[in-house]
C-alpha cells in the first residue's frame, strides 16, 4: 500500500473517467468505461477487499460493460450530433465537487493509517451471508429476477400491434 | 495513504459522473454516468470500512456487495429501456425525446 500506486491508479482511473465524460467516440467512452471500473476494483484490492474487487471486475467488465458494448452499437447510426459541448454540466461539477472538498476538508476525520485486519476471505463472506445477512440476499434475489423479467418485457417486440 | 484522500478521489469520480450525466445528449452515456456515481459511494464504503476503529466485522464490504447487485440490475432495466426507446423513436439522443414537453 504505497502511494506511488495509489497515485498511479487514481491517476488512471480520473482520466479514464474523464475520458468517459468526454470522447464523442461512443465505442471509445464505451471501452474507457472498462478501463475505469478496472481502476476501482484496484482501489478495493489496495484497501484489503479483495472480493469486492474481483466482483466488481464479473460483474462491471464482464457483464455489464459488454452489455454496453452492445448497446452502442445496436443503436449504432445515431451519434451524438450536438458537437457543442454543455458548460452547464460542467458548472454544476465543479460545484458539487468544490462542495465535497470545502466538507471532506472541514471534517475531523481520523488521521491515523488503517490497522491490520485479517483478509476477509470468501468463506466468511459467505457465512455472513447465509446467517446475518439472508434477509438482503433474499430481496437481492427477488430483486434480480424482478429486472430480469422486466428487462425481457421491456425488449419483446409487441406483436399486437 | 489516509482516509481524506480516498475520500477526495471519490469526490472526483462522483462530479466526473455528474458531469456525464448532465451533459452527454446519449441515453447510455446517463446511465454510465449513474452507474460511476454508484462505483464512487462504493469506494467510500470500503475505505470507512477500511479506516474504522474496528474494522473486524466487514459491514463495508457486505454494503459494497448489496450495492454491486443492485447497480447491476439497474443496469441491465436502464439498458433495456434504452433499446425500447430506440425502437420506438429511433433515436436515443435525450434533446429529441421530448414528447412530454408541455
Amino acid at each position: 500500500m504505497s502511494a506511488v500506486t495509489f497515485a498511479i491508479i487514481a491517476i488512471l482511473t480520473l482520466a479514464a473517467a474523464l475520458a468517459v465524460a468526454t470522447l464523442q467516440k461512443l465505442m471509445h467512452a464505451a471501452l474507457s468505461f472498462a478501463v475505469m471500473f478496472l481502476g476501482i476494483s484496484a482501489f478495493f484490492f489496495l484497501l484489503g477487499a479483495e472480493f469486492v474487487g474481483l466482483v466488481q471486475v464479473f460483474v462491471y467488465i464482464g457483464a455489464v460493460a459488454v452489455l454496453i458494448v452492445f448497446t452502442v452499437l445496436l443503436t449504432r447510426h445515431d451519434q451524438e450530433k450536438t458537437r457543442g459541448f454543455n458548460w452547464s454540466g460542467v458548472v454544476v461539477a465543479l460545484a458539487v465537487f468544490g462542495g465535497l472538498i470545502w466538507a471532506i476538508t472541514k471534517t475531523k476525520l481520523l488521521q491515523s493509517a488503517p490497522r491490520p485486519i485479517e483478509p476477509i476471505t470468501v468463506h466468511r463472506i459467505g457465512e455472513l451471508l447465509m446467517t446475518s445477512y439472508v434477509w438482503p440476499v433474499l430481496c437481492v434475489g427477488v430483486l434480480l429476477t424482478a429486472a430480469l423479467i422486466g428487462a425481457l418485457i421491456l425488449v419483446m417486440e409487441d406483436k399486437g400491434q | 495513504m489516509t482516509l481524506s484522500i480516498f475520500l477526495i478521489v471519490s469526490a472526483a469520480l462522483f462530479c466526473i459522473g455528474v458531469l456525464a450525466a448532465l451533459s452527454r445528449r446519449h441515453a447510455i452515456f446517463i446511465l454510465i454516468g449513474i452507474e460511476m456515481m454508484l462505483a464512487a459511494a462504493n469506494i467510500n464504503f470500503i475505505a470507512f470500512w477500511r479506516f474504522a476503529p474496528s474494522p473486524a466485522q466487514p459491514i463495508g464490504v457486505m454494503v459494497a456487495i448489496f450495492s454491486i447487485a443492485i447497480a447491476a440490475a439497474e443496469a441491465a432495466v436502464g439498458l433495456a429501456m434504452v433499446i425500447a426507446v430506440y425502437r420506438h423513436f429511433r433515436t436515443t439522443n435525450v434533446d429529441q425525446l421530448d414528447q412530454l414537453k408541455g
